[in-house]
């Protein structure tokens, strides 16, 4: 197999991409998360997080988030200049663990939610939202 | 590579149909009670304009901001409302009198904005709601006028309109109203701008399609004013024209000037038949 | 930002006993977030409710802490257990100090 010169440039720039650009994108969440959760390990799924697939204006974009039992439900929104969103503590006189608001979306991106559940392990759930008029 | 060139092709073939920006057939029906008319026949002088239906601009917004209309406590449109009812019962003015001092309740309003803009007789011309308050706040109240679709001015034209929803739009074109509603249909037709667009260009001959990543509606004005998701208040009819105008590259008319009250008057008539829905939920 | 600032709440006004009712709060407010730059290309400053936080009978129902990304005009919708007749105290928090306060009975019967 050879390579011309032209070829293993763009290789190697796409091999740069690849490792460099997710890793950066995901190290602000990841210490948002740590920050969140101390660290424990985090499951998927016991969180449910409901965003439109595509959002007609990214500056109100409705989201709802649901964890039966939760103390607290993160959002946060790894393309936004800063990615935390809200974060909700349910009460003890709340009802259903779950609450909706309208969110600013900066772009097409993920929104993650990380639930903190009743037994005291930490659930999560993303979902990537289409902008095509950012907020 | 012959391959790609033909998937990309039958892509491009299935994407109108896939992504139509046409309008849906959900129904709108506000706080469970009032039922809007958001299709009816076309009104009789559109005859000859290839649009038999007219049609809310609110069948054209997505489910989800469909839904934020839906409801008087998730319509952000209404929290402005409430701030004109304060405004409503706040005296002003070197007359010392309130809106309600004359008028008591809002509910008073119902059915203005159905018939707005309205000819004059006294002042001998057409007048939109926000010349009427002006007059009212003048003349009246002995207090400065709102500034044309600044805050408090819009804010007191959703608390009105807000008393007509579910009312049919029927403003009169003929009569004394005919020589400016022939001004304001002149200017739907007249194109404007480097870009050479009319109202008609756009609304008119192409709404349904796309123009760029939004959807066209036709439109139409009875939800004005309106809380736009892209501002974050309550939008008034001549601003959304002026943005228009201002899109085909053209210096625009002022809001509240003669041209965009005439223009006001043309483009509501063409929505006669449909429900007031204002403060509505566009995008 | 303390004035003009309305809060709407929508709680209903009765409930049987035990009953999990839903609740729905908007209020005005800009949200600047700190991120937008005025006509002369200085940034304004970030000035946002910064915490929403709602009550039954002093006793915690749902307590949000709130970040620039949050919109123009925040709206909640969240549910509430009433296992008795009641009060709803429902506070924002402004960055710049001041408190928005709102209040909802409801009647077990």
């Amino acid at each position: 197999m050879q390579f011309t010169r032209r070829e293993t440039l763009a290789l190697g720039a796409g091999a740069a991409l690849v490792t460099v650009l997710p890793f950066r994108a995901n190290a602000a969440i990841e210490d948002h998360v740590a920050e969140f959760t101390g660290g424990a390990e985090v499951a998927e799924g016991g969180v449910t997080l409901t965003a439109p697939e595509i959002a007609e204006n990214g500056n109100t974009v409705p989201i709802e988030v649901a964890a039966e039992g939760a103390s607290a439900i993160m959002v946060l929104a790894a393309g936004n200049p800063t990615p935390p969103v809200a974060t909700f503590n349910f009460g003890p006189m709340a009802g259903a663990h779950r609450a909706s608001t309208r969110i600013r979306l900066a772009g097409t991106q993920d929104i993650i939610a990380i639930a903190k559940l009743a037994d005291g392990s930490f659930a999560r759930a993303s979902q990537e939202v289409k902008v095509t008029i950012g907020g | 590579m012959k391959l790609k060139a033909l998937t990309a092709m039958a892509a491009l073939l299935v994407a109108p149909a896939a992504f139509a920006g046409g309008a849906d057939d959900d129904t709108l029906v506000i706080n469970g009670e009032i039922e809007m008319t958001t299709k009816a026949d076309a009104p009789e002088h559109m005859e000859g304009t290839g649009i038999d239906q007219v049609i809310s601009g609110w069948h054209f917004r997505a489910d989800e901001t469909q839904q934020i209309q839906m409801d008087d406590f998730e319509n952000q449109g209404m929290i402005f409302v409430d701030q004109a009812i304060n405004t409503w019962n706040t005296a002003e003015g070197s007359a010392g009198q309130s809106c309600a001092d004359c008028h008591n309740d809002p509910e008073s309003m119902a059915g203005v904005t159905a018939t707005y803009p309205k000819w004059n007789e006294d002042a001998g011309e057409v007048r939109t709601v926000q010349m009427q308050v002006n007059d009212c706040r003048v003349n009246r109240m002995g207090a400065e006028p709102w500034p044309y679709d600044a805050a408090p001015a819009i804010n007191m034209e959703a608390l009105i309109a807000s008393q007509s929803r579910g009312m049919p739009v029927d403003v009169a074109i003929d009569g004394p109203a005919a020589e400016t509603w022939e001004q304001g249909k002149d200017i739907y037709y007249t194109r404007y701008g480097q870009l050479e667009l009319a109202c008609a260009s756009c609304h008119e001959e192409n709404y349904g399609n796309y123009i760029r990543a939004d959807h066209l509606s036709q439109g139409q004005i009875n939800g004005f004013p309106t809380y736009r998701l892209k501002n974050a208040k309550l939008n008034g009819a001549h601003s959304r024209f002026k943005g228009c105008v201002r899109d085909t590259r053209a210096e625009t008319f002022a809001t509240g000037s003669p041209e965009f009250v005439a223009l006001e008057l043309y483009v509501k008539s063409r929505g006669n038949g449909l429900s007031v829905e204002g403060p509505s939920v566009r995008n | 930002m303390a004035s003009g600032v309305r809060p709407r709440v929508k709680v209903p006004s009765t409930a049987s006993a035990g009953e999990t009712v839903t609740i729905k709060t908007l209020i005005s407010h800009q949200m600047e977030s700190g991120q937008r730059k005025d006509s002369e290309g200085n940034t304004i400053p970030r000035s946002i409710i910064n915490r929403f936080h709602v009550t039954f009978n002093d006793e915690t129902v749902i307590d949000v802490k709130m970040e620039p990304a949050i919109s123009t005009n925040p709206y909640f919708e969240f549910e509430a257990k009433v296992p008795e007749s009641g009060t709803f105290q429902f506070t924002w928090y402004d960055d710049d100090g001041s408190v928005y306060e709102d209040s909802a009975e409801i009647t077990v019967g």
